[in-house]
């Protein structure tokens, strides 16, 4: 059963990893604001006309 | 502060789509195939049965309608979402157009890859890991260029918050990536054989904890996040709380990960881990219960809409059936439920309410909406996938319910005794008989699912035709460096490099871990493979032909290898299998489904003839059988030109076969072929159908030698321990 510590070994990788993309996402301040994100995803439409100014594509 | 104009990449977006329509008819075809297989066993061998062409047996087309679902459509389907909601929550196109373009034919080259040698039997036998290892190679190239292709696009984003829904993608990425290297991990032999690193028990538990992860993060949490993106836009109104999807997407990648063994309760596994598997899969309703929360409450006053919109229509099914598949799957892990359900068609029956109701409806209401969006048209007709939504609702149920029965049904058919002690139904066929009515509503709510989406693919098409695409669509946002440089002040500007140092960063370490891993793992496996069971003997050369054969036809897709310590099945198939009994077993082959009878304990049980004409013809020894025919196991010369080679590899791995075994494996293959030629000659009614052919050099040989071999090391009564 030594493949158990490999498992839970790199569950435990990939846990830790996550658990330091949270803590990061959190002293970011990613999570300060509760609310706005789940509105503002609704405003994202494109633009309707080109005006070909400063073309990043 | 001055907005900059850009453009999203919807040609990428068009491409996925077209493949998730194109997978999606090709893979609910196949599956309605292999259904009516169940009903009429010969309906494929056009060819006449004694000459059935091999490569559309059950065996091998099960893994193909498996994959082609999961890899193909929920794949595609997944990256299409991905591509078109990415782009806009982030504000950017995508890093790179070339690295689009790559995954996407790159994962199609994958998927007619797999097309082509599942049907020709290269296996590695791994449920959804079947692919071998040239393929597994690929697999993991295209990944690395879809998580440079996404990260990138992270990093260059103009929009400061991640929204939740970029958060499941990343997730999705990571883990992916790491479980399907854990898990195929394998010693190639030739161009299309490996074996699999892990043996028995080991190998087992590293398929589940895959198994169950490929349905926990490719199956689920990059859904959930396309549930994010799509229903709120649909629906036009904000998700009911992203606080709530914050936490339940922290809690369920947590979980998730240690709920494999949940899939091998009451098998050879050691019991704590065991019941670890069934503590984690019995947390996860949490999680999992508040995303479906989430995604219905956001449609809470807007009911009316979902009367008016059939994409609405599809994700209400859709989530609701997450609700019920999760609510289902820690229900199935306590021990006493699994005990019902595992091995019977109430787990099929449980992930087609996954994968119809969850993964077919998200992707459908998905691309009915992003169709309007990509040719700046009207759907074709509303009414058509107004009846797509009732076909397809109509598929789920009558798919669904008819195998809860069967499952049931089956369950308590196998467990009933007669006073006596004796089992009611004794053979095993009489059960699968009393269950093929139910096969037959089976079929038909497939086939409704199939009619519901071949209209999806007409109205996506006459939608198409008529509008015009846009290819790269106009957006403008304002940049996200000049916020970061006012933000904090003398901190180095995010320059481009800088960008590509974090990339290069995290895929080094990630890299290095895994490559780390990869080196370490299999020297300490090897040693764990000494075997526990002094009686336990390695294969000799014949039965490990035998063994490649039972793989390449995929026996293990209907037939388990793990009697469980029930008085029932130590009733009907014998002694219970112990875990010392598997390790020479590269791979293990315990299965999921007895849609045939267990064949742990077969050797010894019926004689070589009885082997030989049932393979020809199962139903010439058990009338009924809805086994296929294997007539090309008679015809086929047996080819064991990398006998040596194989039997090196294994060597290995840890297997004793001395340098002498290798060296004499000919000789020794040749003579236990001959002696098993000797004994089906003794039948009368053998010698007079086959008596001029050379029978030892077939493959039905070796096949029989290992089929006699099953289970007989410890049938001697020598469980001794070393």
């Amino acid at each position: 059963m030594e493949v158990i510590y490999i498992t839970i070994g790199v569950s435990i990788i990939v846990a830790v990893f996550f658990f330091a993309a949270f803590l990061k996402s959190l002293k970011s301040g990613q999570y300060d604001d509760t609310y706005t994100p789940s509105v503002r995803m609704l405003f994202d439409d494109e633009l309707v006309k080109d005006s070909k100014v400063n073309n990043l594509k | 502060m001055e907005k900059e104009q850009f453009y999203y990449d919807n040609k990428i977006v068009k491409m996925f789509l077209w493949a998730t329509v194109l997978w999606g008819v090709v893979g609910m075809l196949v599956g309605l195939i292999v259904a009516l297989l169940f009903i009429f066993p010969g309906l494929l061998e056009f060819t006449g049965s004694d000459n059935a062409i091999s490569w559309l047996s059950f065996g091998r087309l099960r893994p193909l309608h498996t994959n082609a679902v999961i890899f193909a459509f929920v794949g595609n389907s997944i990256f299409l979402g991905i591509y078109y909601s990415t782009q806009r929550l982030l504000k950017a196109r995508m890093f790179s157009d070339v690295l689009s373009r790559i995954h996407f034919w790159g994962w199609q080259t994958i998927i007619v890859a797999a097309a082509i040698t599942l049907p020709l039997g290269f296996t590695s036998s791994k449920e959804y890991a079947e692919l071998e290892w040239p393929i597994d190679i690929l697999v993991v190239l295209v990944w690395v260029v879809f998580g440079i292709n996404l990260i990138g696009t992270i990093l260059k984003r103009r929009q400061r918050h991640i929204y939740v829904a970029i958060w499941f993608y990343i997730a999705t990425l990571v883990t992916v990536a790491v479980l399907y290297i854990f898990n195929n991990l394998e010693l190639p032999v030739t161009g299309f054989k490996s074996y699999s690193i892990y043996s028995g028990v080991q190998d087992a538990l590293l398929q589940w904890w895959y198994g169950h992860n490929a349905v926990a993060f490719f199956l689920t949490t990059p859904v959930l996040g396309l549930m994010y993106y799509f229903v709120p836009k649909v629906a036009n109104r904000p998700v009911y709380s992203y606080r709530l999807s914050i936490i339940h997407f922290w809690t369920l990648i947590f979980l998730y990960i240690w709920a494999g063994p949940h899939h091998l309760l009451y098998t050879a596994l050691p019991e704590w881990a065991q019941n670890l598997g069934t503590v984690f899969s019995v947390m996860l309703i949490f999680p999992s219960w508040g995303g479906m929360i989430n995604g219905l409450l956001t449609l809470r006053g807007a009911w009316d809409k979902v009367r008016e919109n059939p994409v609405l229509k599809f994700f209400v099914v859709a989530i609701t059936g997450y609700g019920m598949a999760t609510f289902e799957g820690p229900m199935l892990s306590f021990k006493n439920l699994n005990a019902i359900g595992h091995y019977t068609d109430w787990i099929i029956g449980h992930v087609h309410v996954g994968a119809l109701a969850w993964n077919g409806f998200m992707a459908s209401g998905i691309i009915y909406w992003v169709a309007t969006k990509l040719w700046k048209t009207e759907l074709y007709s509303k009414k058509l996938a107004n009846t797509h939504f009732w076909l397809g609702t109509l598929g789920i149920i009558f798919y669904a319910i008819p195998l809860y029965i069967a499952g049931f049904t089956q369950a308590s058919l196998w467990k009933q005794f007669n006073p006596d002690g004796t089992l009611v139904y004794g053979n095993f066929l009489e059960t699968v008989t009393q269950i093929i009515p139910m096969y037959m509503i089976r079929a038909i709510g497939g086939t409704l699912y199939l009619l519901g989406f071949i209209l999806l693919a007409v109205n996506v098409i006459k939608t198409a035709r008529a509008g015009s695409a846009v290819e790269d669509e106009l957006a403008e946002a304002v940049p996200l460096k000049k916020i970061s440089g006012k933000r904090v002040a003398g901190e180095p500007v995010h320059t481009w490099l800088e960008r590509r140092t974090v990339l290069f960063t995290i895929l080094t370490t990630v890299a290095i871990l895994i490559g780390g891993l990869v080196e370490i793992v299999p020297t300490f496996l090897v040693k764990s493979n000494i075997p526990t069971i002094a009686s336990v003997k390695p294969y000799t050369p014949l039965e490990l032909e035998g063994r490649d054969i039972y793989i390449r036809e995929g026996c293990n897709n209907c037939h388990s290898q793990m009697i469980r310590p029930f008085r029932s099945e130590v009733e009907r198939y014998g002694e219970y299998s112990k875990a010392g009994e598997f390790v020479y077993d590269f791979p293990f082959l315990w299965g999921s489904r007895r849609t045939g009878p267990d064949v742990h304990r077969l050797g010894g049980k019926y004689n070589n003839n009885w082997h030989f004409n049932h393979m020809f013809d199962p139903r010439s020894t058990s009338p009924g059988s809805i086994m296929p025919r294997y007539p090309w196991l008679l015809k086929n010369n047996m080819n064991a030109s990398n006998l040596e080679d194989k039997m090196t590899a294994l060597a290995k791995l840890g297997v004793p076969y001395s340098d002498t075994d290798i060296s004499e494996a000919k000789q020794a293959l040749l003579a236990q072929a001959k002696e098993i030629e000797t004994s089906l000659r003794q039948d009368p009614e053998f010698v007079k159908n086959y008596g001029n052919s050379n029978v030892q050099q077939k493959e039905i040989v070796a096949l029989i030698a290992y089929l006699q071999r099953l289970g007989t090391d410890i049938k001697a009564g020598n469980t001794a321990l070393k």
